[in-house]
């Protein structure tokens, strides 16, 4: 919270004239006093590593599952692992599995991959913000790393300093956590075959509603949320897929344009 | 490893990747207006509730309370692995109880 806090005023220093602001030690942020100069690329790297542990651990726990199941389905250890390796999408990775053959349903698979991931589409969109400022092919390579989990992580972490490095930290746990827990799933086998009994099943949702509350209550907007939770339930029931978030997005985000509209801009 | 396999998973990553970049792309070529900035702004939180809320659907009443309770404690610790810890054993409990 204090960090935000500092972040917050060394953004006002380098945008306003100093001389109007009040003197700093009028604030009282002891933190901002003793370290005035902004955290480095690499500290906010570490930040995004550290924020991103504890969805790490979920991802773990999927990816153990997700292991033991390739084993099953008789893939090698090197075509699971390039597999978690390559396509680094957890939810498209599960229903390729399901649909699994010899030789592999390309096409199939290709449009289930579709299908599943174009809610990348819309989380990516909202990636300028984070890194913009990176040269365009560093940007695009970063993509790489945007899913559900670390994404959320690095917006609900808010804008900071070199929120670039903050998301490939968040990135890089994710992708690790992913790829160790699908070898060792492979190897170990079904150790947790069954998340539900532990309750490991709700890690994900309960991630996801935590990250939520954390991106919603900074700029409450119920309108936004109601629309987008009806949208998403309603092509959740017809369509499925990708449809629940692209469809919930953008209808939270409409709503949002049409509020915008009625008040005056300030 | 088995050709047909490995081209497959890179069939499978070109997809992934392809929608990345295509969003980003997008994204970056949105014009400056106050609608489209108040609708980007929004974004984040339309997405993540249209993650959850499918999610939530497809489970029971001890899911929903548990996830009550999840957003509750995010609302006041902002530390991720503390809500998500007490939501996992507010899972097994209410389990437990219905």
């Amino acid at each position: 919270m204090t960090f935000q806090r500092c972040m917050g005023h060394a953004a006002m220093w380098t945008s306003h004239d100093a001389s109007v602001l009040p003197p700093p030690v009028r604030l009282g942020h002891k933190l901002c006093m003793a370290a005035p100069n902004q955290p480095s690329a690499s500290d906010a790297f570490t930040a995004g590593v550290l924020r991103s542990l504890p969805v790490g651990l979920g991802v773990l726990v999927y990816g153990l599952v997700f292991g033991a199941l390739t084993a099953q389905k008789g893939l090698s250890l090197a075509e699971a692992s390039a597999m978690s390796g390559i396509v680094f999408a957890g939810s498209a990775q599960f229903v390729a599995l399901g649909l699994w053959t010899i030789p592999p349903p390309v096409l199939a698979l290709v449009l289930a991959t579709f299908l599943v991931n174009f809610r990348f589409f819309l989380m990516a969109a909202t990636m300028d913000r984070v890194i913009g400022d990176w040269p365009k092919p560093r940007a695009l390579l970063a993509l790489f790393f945007v899913t559900d989990e670390n994404w959320a992580v690095t917006i609900a972490a808010g804008e900071r300093p070199h929120w670039g490095a903050f998301f490939l930290g968040t990135g890089v746990v994710v992708y690790l956590s992913w790829l160790t827990a699908t070898i060792l799933g492979y190897v170990v086998g079904s150790v947790v075959s069954d998340p539900r009994e532990w309750g490991f099943d709700f890690a994900f949702p309960a991630m996801f509603v935590a990250l939520a509350v954390a991106i919603g209550r900074k700029t409450p907007s119920p309108p936004v949320w109601v629309a987008s939770a009806l949208a998403a339930l309603a092509a959740d029931r017809f369509i499925g897929g990708s449809a629940p978030v692209l469809l919930g997005g953008l209808a939270g985000a409409c709503v949002a344009a049409i509020r915008a509209g009625g008040r005056h801009a300030d | 490893m088995r050709t047909e396999v490995l081209l497959a998973f890179l069939a499978m990553a070109a997809v992934s990747y392809g929608i990345r970049v295509m969003g980003y792309l997008v994204g970056t070529r949105i014009p400056d207006h106050p609608r489209l900035r108040a609708a980007l702004a929004q974004l984040p939180a339309a997405i993540l509730i249209a993650l959850v809320v499918p999610m939530l659907a497809h489970a029971g009443p001890p899911e929903w309370l548990a996830a009550g309770i999840v957003a509750a404690a995010a609302w006041f610790v902002e530390l991720l692995v503390v809500p998500l810890a007490i939501g996992v054993v507010a899972v097994v409990l209410l389990r437990g109880l219905f």
